[in-house]
C-alpha cells in the first residue's frame, strides 16, 4: 500500500535533520496560515495560481528561485562552518548528512534557484522588449512553471520524508546505483530533475517561439535588445540539451527500480556513458546560466552609462558562437577519466575557444562604459563587480582547459572556486541586476538603493572571501567535499572562506531587507512614468505595472534602442482618446497547469517511495487534465477597446495629477 | 454588444497562433528527436555489452520485424488518407481512415509485445545484460510513443465527430500526422540499426 514508506523515513538520524524538517514544514504551515488568516485564498488562486500571463508567472518563477537560495545558502554557511571546524575533529555534522548538504547544495542551485531565476527574468521581460502581448504559448507557459515547482517541492519534501542523495549533484554511478545507494535519496533526485526538466524542454521551445514569431513590426533579429539575444540563444540551448537529461535520469532510474545495466559495474553496464550523457546536457546547461544574466548587463551598461551598447552586433555573433561552441566541450568534465591524450587535447581546445567571444564580451560591455555617464546604480555595480570577478574565473577557467593543469587540481576545491567563480558573479550577480533593474517595472516602484548597494557589498566582498581561499587551499591538494581532514595547513583558509560564507548570508538578509523597506517606503518610490531609468528598450515603454496586455498599441520598431528612438522624436505623453485603440484577445486564466504540476508532484513521490497504484492514478490525472484542455477551443476571451481606453485613461490622469508625466510608447 | 467583431477577432487571432502551434511542435519533434538520438548512440556503443549473455544475432526474428514494419510504415499511408479526409472536409472519410491506422497501430504494438514477451520468457529481459537494457529502452520508448499517437487518434476520432472539420481540429490533425510520421522514420532507424545487422 505505502510501498517502501515507513516511519522510518522520518528524519530522526540526526538532529540537525530534525531541525531541517521542522522549519520545512513550520515555513509551509505559517504560509498557509498567513494566507488563510487575511483571506487571500481566492485571490492567490485566481490572479496567480491559475495564472497565464507572462509577468505573473515570471515572478511566481522568481519568488520560488529566492525561497530556494535561502536554503541553498544555508547549506553552504553550515558546509563552510562544518569545514571550518573539522580539523581532526568530526565537526558537528554527521557524514552522511554533510554528504546529503552537498549533494542538495547543487542541485537546488543549478535546478531550482538559477533555472527558475532566469526563466522568470526572461518571463517578465521578453515579451515586453520584443513588442508583444504574450509568449506563444501561455497555458504551456504555465505547465512549465508548475512542473518546476513539482520538482521543487520533491527537494523540499526530502528534508522530511526521507533522505535526499548523497551522490553530488551530478549523481556518478556505480555510486548512485542502487548497490551503493539503496534508499530513497538519488530517486528524489532523479525525479525532480526530470520533472523539472521536461518544464524547461517546454520552456525552451516556447521562447524559441515566441522569439522568432512574437516580435513587433519592424523589429528584424538585428534589432532585438540584447536581452532578448542572450534569451534566445539560452531557450535553444534548453530545448537541445535537456533531452540529454531526461534521457540519462530516465536511464539511471530503470538501473535502479528495474534492475537494468546502463550504468552498472557488472553485466555489460557502462559508467562512463552517464558521465558522456549528463554532461551533453551540463555543458550547455552552464551557458544556459549565464547567458541570460549576460543579456542583463548589456542592457544595464547602456543604460546607466546613457550610451548605446557599444558594438551591438559584436555582442551578438559572440553569443551565438558560445551557444555553439558550448556543445563542443563536454569532455573537459572528465579529462582525467582515461580517454586518450588526443581526445583531450580537442576538447582542451574548444574549452578555451570560448574564452575567445566571451573576451569579446567583457571588452564591449567595458567600451560601453567609456566616455558615458554613469550611475551607479545598483545593478550597474553588480555588473561591474561581474566583470572584476568573471575574468579571475575565465583565467583559472582556461588554466584547467589545458588537461596536464586539470590533472593536478582534478577534485580539489580549486575546482569549487572556479566554478563558482563563473557561476556566482556570471549567473547570479546578473539576475540579481535584473531583479535591481527590472522590479519597478513589475511592481510599479523602485528598489530603496542604500540597502541595494549593501547587497553588492556583502555578495561582492563575500564572494571574494569565500572563494579565493578555496583556490588557494586546492592548490595545496584539498580534496573537495571533505566532511573533516588533518592537515592544520588547511584550516585557516577554511575559515576564512566561512567568514566569507556569512558575509554572503548577510548579503541575502539584505535583499530581503531591501525587499521590505522599499516596501515599505513605496508610496515615495512610486513609478507611474513607466521608465524610470530612461530606458531603452520597449519594456520601459508599458506602464509599471504593466497592464495585462502590455502593450495598448503594438509599436513600430526601428532602431536597436526603439524606446529611446521613439522618445527623442516624439511627444509621448498625450492624452489617450477613445477611439485610438482595438479589442485585444488575451489567453484565460486555468487550473490545469497547477493542477498537472500536482500530479506530477504525486506521481514523482510515489514512484521514488515505489507506491506504484499512487503513480498510475497520478499519471492517467495528468494525462486526462491533458486530454481535457487540448479539447478546449475557448481559451481565449476579447478585452473590449472601452475597457483599453479606460485602462490607458486612468493611468495617464493619475501620472499627470502626481506631476510624474507618463512617458509612453503606449500612444505612439 | 458587438458578439460578432469579437468572435471574428478571437477566430482571426486563432488562425495566427495555430501557425505558431505547428512551429512549436516541429520543434518539440526535434527535442524528441534527439531523445533518440541519444537512446540509438547508447545501443550502438552497448552493442558488444552483452555480458555473456544472449548475443543480438540469436534474439530476432526477421519475419516478426517485417510484420512489425509492414504495420506502422501502412499507417502512414493510411493517415495520409485520413488528413487528406479532412482537406476535403469529407468527415466519415477521415475518421474511417483513422480507425484504420488505428487498427495498425494496435497490431504494431501487439506484435512488439508479443516480441517482448518473447525475449523476457528465453531469458533475455532488459535486466540479462547492458546490452538488451540498451534495446529494451530504445524500442520500448519508440512503443510508448506510438501508444501516446494512438491515445491522440482515438480522441481526433473524436473531435472530429463532436466538433467537426473546425481549422483547430484540423491544425491539431495535422500536428498528430507529424507525429505520427516522424515514429515512423524513428523505426526506420530502429529496424537498420538495431535488427538488420543481425540478419546481414
Amino acid at each position: 500500500m505505502f510501498g517502501r514508506l515507513t516511519l522510518e523515513a522520518l528524519p530522526f538520524y540526526s538532529p540537525i535533520a530534525i531541525a531541517g524538517a521542522v522549519v520545512t514544514f513550520s515555513g509551509f504551515a505559517m504560509v498557509v496560515l498567513l494566507v488563510s488568516w487575511k483571506r487571500q485564498w481566492r485571490y492567490l488562486w485566481f490572479e496567480w495560481l491559475t495564472s497565464v500571463d507572462h509577468k505573473r508567472i515570471g515572478v511566481m518563477y522568481i519568488v520560488l528561485a529566492l525561497v530556494m537560495l535561502v536554503r541553498g545558502v544555508i547549506e553552504a554557511v553550515m558546509m563552510r562552518a562544518q569545514q571550518a571546524m573539522a580539523l581532526n575533529s568530526e565537526g558537528y555534522l554527521p557524514p552522511e548528512h554533510f554528504e546529503q548538504l552537498f549533494s542538495t547544495h547543487g542541485t537546488i542551485m543549478i535546478f531550482f534557484v538559477a533555472m527558475p531565476f532566469l526563466t522568470g527574468l526572461i518571463n517578465v521581460i521578453v515579451p515586453q522588449q520584443l513588442g508583444a502581448r504574450d509568449v506563444a504559448f501561455p497555458f504551456m507557459n504555465s505547465v512549465s512553471f508548475w512542473l518546476t515547482a513539482a520538482g521543487a517541492a520533491l527537494v523540499a519534501i526530502s528534508l522530511v520524508i526521507g533522505r535526499f542523495s548523497t551522490a553530488g549533484w551530478t549523481g556518478y554511478p556505480p555510486y548512485s546505483g542502487i548497490g551503493y545507494s539503496p534508499g530513497v535519496g538519488v530517486d528524489y533526485w532523479i525525479w525532480a530533475l526530470l520533472i523539472s526538466g521536461v518544464g524547461s524542454t517546454l520552456t525552451g521551445i516556447n521562447f524559441i517561439v515566441t522569439t522568432l514569431k512574437c516580435r513587433a513590426p519592424g523589429m528584424s533579429l538585428m534589432k532585438m535588445p540584447m536581452f532578448v539575444w542572450t534569451s534566445f540563444c539560452t531557450s535553444i540551448l534548453m530545448a537541445f540539451s535537456f533531452p540529454a537529461l531526461t534521457v540519462v535520469a530516465i536511464m539511471l532510474g530503470l538501473d535502479r527500480t528495474l534492475g537494468m545495466h546502463f550504468f552498472t559495474n557488472d553485466m555489460g553496464g557502462n559508467m562512463m556513458n552517464f558521465a558522456n550523457l549528463i554532461w551533453i546536457w551540463g555543458h550547455p546547461e552552464v551557458y544556459i546560466l549565464v547567458l541570460p544574466a549576460f543579456g542583463v548587463y548589456s542592457e544595464v551598461t547602456a543604460v546607466f552609462s546613457k550610451k548605446r551598447l557599444f558594438g551591438y552586433r559584436s555582442l551578438v555573433y559572440a553569443t551565438a558562437a558560445i551557444a555553439l561552441l558550448s556543445f563542443t566541450v563536454w569532455l573537459h568534465h572528465f579529462f582525467t577519466m582515461g580517454s586518450s591524450p588526443n581526445v583531450n587535447a580537442v576538447f582542451g581546445i574548444a574549452t578555451m575557444i570560448i574564452a575567445v567571444p566571451t573576451g569579446v564580451k567583457i571588452f564591449d560591455w567595458l567600451f560601453t562604459m567609456v566616455r558615458g555617464r554613469i550611475t551607479f546604480h545598483p545593478s550597474l555595480l553588480f555588473t561591474i563587480g561581474f566583470i572584476l570577478t568573471f575574468v579571475i574565473g575565465g583565467i583559472t577557467g582556461v588554466l584547467m582547459a589545458i588537461p596536464p593543469v586539470d590533472y593536478l587540481v582534478h577534485n580539489t576545491t580549486f575546482l569549487v572556486a572556479h566554478f563558482h567563480n563563473m557561476i556566482i558573479p556570471g549567473a547570479l550577480f546578473g539576475y540579481f541586476a535584473g531583479v535591481q533593474y527590472w522590479f519597478p517595472k513589475v511592481f510599479g516602484f523602485k528598489l530603496n538603493d542604500f540597502w541595494g548597494k549593501l547587497v553588492f557589498f556583502f555578495w561582492f566582498v563575500g564572494f571574494y572571501l569565500a572563494f579565493m581561499p578555496l583556490y588557494a587551499v586546492g592548490l595545496l591538494g584539498m580534496p573537495r567535499r571533505l566532511v573533516s581532514y588533518t592537515n592544520p595547513d588547511w584550516q585557516p583558509f577554511l575559515i576564512t572562506a566561512f567568514c566569507g560564507a556569512g558575509f554572503i548570508l548577510a548579503g541575502l538578509c539584505s535583499l530581503f531587507m531591501q525587499f521590505y523597506v522599499s516596501y515599505r517606503d513605496r508610496e515615495n518610490n512610486r513609478d507611474l512614468t513607466g521608465d524610470p531609468w530612461d530606458g531603452r528598450t520597449l519594456e520601459w515603454a508599458t506602464s509599471s505595472p504593466p497592464a495585462p496586455y502590455n502593450f495598448a498599441r503594438i509599436p513600430a520598431v526601428t532602431d536597436v534602442d526603439a524606446f529611446w528612438v521613439m522618445k527623442q522624436n516624439s511627444d509621448l505623453n498625450s492624452e489617450p482618446k477613445p477611439g485610438h485603440y482595438e479589442s485585444i484577445v488575451m489567453p484565460k486564466n486555468t487550473g490545469a497547469g497547477v493542477i498537472i504540476g500536482a500530479f506530477s508532484f504525486v506521481l514523482g513521490f510515489a514512484a521514488i517511495w515505489y507506491i506504484w497504484w499512487l503513480a498510475a492514478v497520478a499519471t492517467l490525472g495528468a494525462i486526462a487534465m491533458l486530454i481535457i484542455r487540448s479539447c478546449n477551443d475557448h481559451s481565449e476571451d476579447v478585452i473590449s477597446s472601452a475597457v483599453v481606453f479606460k485602462t490607458e485613461h486612468d493611468r495617464w490622469l493619475l501620472a499627470q495629477t502626481k506631476g510624474q508625466p507618463a512617458c509612453d510608447g503606449k500612444r505612439l | 454588444m458587438n458578439a460578432n467583431a469579437n468572435q471574428a477577432l478571437l477566430t482571426e487571432h486563432q488562425t495566427e497562433s495555430l501557425s505558431n502551434k505547428a512551429f512549436g511542435f516541429w520543434l518539440y519533434l526535434m527535442t524528441d528527436a534527439l531523445i533518440f538520438a541519444l537512446l540509438f548512440a547508447t545501443y550502438v556503443t552497448m552493442f558488444r555489452s552483452t555480458a555473456s549473455g544472449p548475443e543480438p544475432s540469436e534474439l530476432f526474428d526477421l519475419k516478426h520485424v517485417f510484420l512489425e514494419t509492414v504495420c506502422l510504415l501502412l499507417s502512414s499511408i493510411t493517415f495520409g488518407f485520413a488528413y487528406l479526409g479532412a482537406l476535403g472536409k469529407h468527415r466519415w472519410q477521415s475518421v474511417n481512415w483513422l480507425l484504420v491506422t488505428l487498427i495498425l497501430g494496435v497490431t504494431f504494438v501487439y506484435l512488439e509485445v508479443v516480441e517482448f514477451i518473447g525475449l523476457i520468457e528465453n531469458g533475455a529481459g532488459p535486466q540479462a545484460s547492458g546490452y538488451l537494457s540498451a534495446f529494451f529502452t530504445l524500442v520500448a520508448t519508440h512503443g510508448i510513443h506510438v501508444s501516446v499517437g494512438m491515445l491522440g487518434i482515438i480522441i481526433m476520432m473524436f473531435q472530429i465527430l463532436n466538433k467537426g472539420l473546425t481549422p483547430s481540429v484540423n491544425s491539431r490533425l495535422f500536428r498528430l500526422g507529424l507525429f505520427w510520421h516522424f515514429l515512423d522514420i524513428v523505426w526506420i532507424g530502429i529496424f537498420s540499426i538495431v535488427y538488420l545487422p543481425v540478419f546481414i
